[in-house]
């Protein structure tokens, strides 16, 4: 695999008036709870350790308080770690002077917020222009390219307005557009979705896919909701107290769940809906004969399910790229419906 | 025989006591004097005096007198006066020049000029016509009862010292606001100020400054006004939505345009307040300065309490209200137009 974009090795953070002293005590083995009870400080994380490829969309999930927003400010050093390291393109961001993290702020990555943070005194445009700005561009050379981002996001004609004249779902479209008016290879987007009600969040999950297929940035994307991770998850990290409790690609986290905690957060899910062919088939490139028809490799179960009109004693050929990659029956796909019967599957490979 | 002889006579004291022979030349207290006519009448425990410098001198005539502590101040503070006025001399110099000059720009501008650009200010910072026909028709009402002049001292005093309390101020909050060690140190210093009855900060300052000169009085004013403006500029700032703080430091904002770009603009409605209840304060003060040799209504209000003068000082009186709605209502509305823009 090649280098990853961003590397966090060994990070450490917690909040306290000693972090120092209570850093030996978190890398003795010490959890959160332990840790608040027995010191009086607050386990931000413990030993995080994840890679994020280029172009992919590593999403970061977890309940209120896991430690997601401290994870993500690290990796612009918005908050300063306790111990480890930051690696971005193959540098050590800890070793960055003040004017070295400024041009990493303003070149490499972009950010967008759960409450917009748009400033209110500015127009759209000027806001969606605000990198540019930051970094002393002309005005001819941001205006252009705001547009063109604002444009790109849905929002032609709104340049002029205000933020507090649009809706919450077009004030994110200009957190967003802010964001790609960098052109910073990495994104990162705290709870961007939150806020808005579930129809716009769909419609943002989606542009965000489609943006994302056609410029291919490197997107970290907190979430605490498990739905919008496995749609939009290349990887998925899931943080518990500060901890990772299992990383790897989400259809595998969904069959292979390791921890009690995952198994509880996977169990109201819509299995159907989320997971796909190539990972309940059978590898096999040799065709046994008597195939009901052909399936994607990426079509969702509800797709098959459809596909076979309910009738459970037929099996489908699955395609990749148009050629056999194996086959999947459908007692295989009801069985990967029923989520005890993947969790027990899972904590038995756990110990 | 006084009530606390014991202590010193306990600490073996009693030699110091009388030692030098200044007990004879102290002055007398209000309690000796009473007690020298007639006899000294039955000491109980009800009337035992509080253990109070005066009382323990009444035991050893060597104890200072509380009226001494007050003499010792007024002796230090007159030692250092020379210095200081030396320092502050020169250093307020320019307030004495900026008073004196607003004043004279403020008198000699013809009323047919004058009035049309206070107008003409009015609608700039507020918009509002309406407000402009109520400053206009004021500022002409005040002409025609011949107190145009006094008012046009009073509004250049509080021109220029409005301008320099935000011109040192809002640096102040600024300051406040980024460092919590210096707004420590700035609160009880900022609530003296506040709390301290304005007549109080005269008395140093006669000492200093000679009472002829305008800084007199252009210090009083500032010294009283500029606490809001520090306030809530530095209140302002630190209410600044912390994701847009976060948001600037993530796009890279130097410290400089965070400042400029952000802090500020979004303190505005704030920092506009605190302008707005600096130039009441100041009006306030104006009046309180004409004691001071300050020209302007407060001196007709002083006639009016002096002389008995009734009519003189009630319309003068009401010439202050005047102003004070011009300018409360003229910066207000300029407030209301900064909320419009920056609704959230
Ligand atoms: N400045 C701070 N001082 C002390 N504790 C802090 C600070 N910032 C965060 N924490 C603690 O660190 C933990 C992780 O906080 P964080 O904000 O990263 O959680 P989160 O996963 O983003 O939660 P949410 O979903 O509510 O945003 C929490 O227990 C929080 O109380
Ligand atoms: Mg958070």
């Amino acid at each position: 695999m090649a280098d990853p974009k961003i590397s966090i090795r060994n990070l450490y953070k917690i909040f306290g008036d000693d972090p120092q002293a209570a850093l030996t005590h978190a890398k003795a083995g010490m959890h959160k709870d332990e840790l608040l009870e027995a010191h009086r400080h607050v386990l931000g994380l413990r030993d995080i350790n994840v890679d994020m490829q280029a172009g992919e969309i590593t999403v970061v999930m977890g309940l209120s308080g896991s430690g997601k927003s401290t994870l993500i400010r690290h990796l612009n050093r918005l908050i300063e770690p306790t111990d480890g390291e930051v690696v971005i393109a193959g540098e050590n961001i800890m070793d960055y002077s003040d004017a070295q993290l400024r041009a990493l702020r303003r070149k490499q990555m972009s950010m967008v917020f759960q409450k917009f943070a748009l400033l209110p005194h500015r127009t759209v445009l000027e806001n969606a222009a605000t990198p540019m700005i930051v970094d002393g561009e002309k005005r001819s050379a941001w205006e252009a390219e705001a547009t063109k981002w604002l444009d790109r996001v849905g929002l032609q004609g709104q340049g002029p307005q205000y933020p507090h004249q649009l809706s919450g779902g077009m004030q994110q479209r200009v957190g967003i557009a802010r964001a790609l008016t960098s052109n910073s290879d990495i994104m990162l987007m705290d709870e961007a979705f939150s806020a808005l009600d579930p129809l716009i969040r769909t419609d943002m999950q989606d542009l965000l896919l489609e943006l994302q297929r056609e410029l291919q940035k490197t997107v970290v994307f907190i979430t605490h909701d498990l739905d919008e991770a496995l749609k939009l998850a290349d990887h998925l990290v899931i943080l518990k107290d500060g901890e990772v409790v299992q990383q790897g690609e989400p259809q595998h986290i969904l069959m292979h769940p390791n921890d009690p905690y995952i198994v509880d957060f996977i169990s109201d899910i819509n299995r159907a809906r989320v997971l796909r062919a190539r990972t309940v088939m059978r590898e096999t490139t040799e065709d046994p004969g008597g195939l009901a028809g052909a399936v994607d490799e990426n079509a969702t179960l509800e797709d098959v399910i459809a596909k076979a009109d309910g009738d459970t004693n037929l099996s489908f050929r699955v395609l990749r790229d148009d050629t056999m990659a194996g086959i999947l029956s459908m007692t295989d796909v009801v069985k990967a419906l029923v989520p005890t019967d993947a969790a027990e599957d899972g904590m038995r490979k756990a110990s | 025989m006084a009530t606390y002889d014991w202590i010193f006579d306990g600490l073996g004291l009693r030699q110091w006591c009388d030692g030098d022979g200044s007990g004879g030349s102290a002055p007398m207290s209000m309690a000796d004097l009473m007690n020298q006519t007639g006899n000294a009448p039955e000491r109980t425990i009800w009337d035992t005096p509080f253990p109070s410098m005066d009382a323990l001198n009444d035991a050893c005539a060597s104890f200072p007198q509380s009226r001494e502590l007050t003499r010792g101040l007024e002796r230090g503070f007159l030692d250092i006066k020379d210095a200081l006025s030396y320092v502050l001399d020169p250093l307020t110099q320019p307030l004495s020049w900026a008073l004196q000059n607003a004043l004279w720009l403020f008198q000699e501008t013809p009323w047919w000029i004058m009035i049309p650009v206070l107008a003409l200010v009015v609608l700039a910072i507020s918009k509002s016509w309406k407000l402009v026909a109520f400053v206009a028709g004021s500022f002409a009402a005040l002409a025609f009862i011949d107190y145009y002049d006094y008012a046009m001292q009073t509004l250049a005093i509080i021109f220029v010292c409005a301008v320099i309390c935000v011109a040192l101020g809002v640096p102040i909050g600024i300051a406040m606001s980024r460092s919590d060690r210096f707004q420590g140190g700035m609160i009880p210093v900022l609530d003296m100020l506040q709390t301290l009855p304005p007549f109080v900060y005269l008395i140093p300052l006669i000492f200093l400054f000679s009472v002829t000169e305008p800084k007199l009085y252009g210090i009083a004013i500032i010294l009283y006004a500029i606490v809001p403006v520090i306030r809530l500029t530095n209140l302002g700032i630190r209410l600044v939505d912390k994701e847009v703080i976060e948001a600037a430091d993530a796009f890279g904002m130097t410290k400089r345009q965070k400042l400029y770009g952000v802090q500020i603009p979004l303190a505005l409605p704030n920092i506009m307040a605190g302008v707005n209840q600096t130039i009441m304060m100041s009006l306030a003060m104006v009046v309180i300065a004409s004691l001071v040799s300050a020209p302007g209504l407060g001196v007709l209000v002083l006639r009016g309490i002096r002389n008995l003068e009734l009519g003189v000082g009630l319309i003068s009186g009401l010439g202050i209200v005047l102003l004070a709605v011009i300018l409360d209502r003229s910066t207000k509305a300029a407030l209301a137009r900064v909320n419009a823009a920056q609704k959230h």
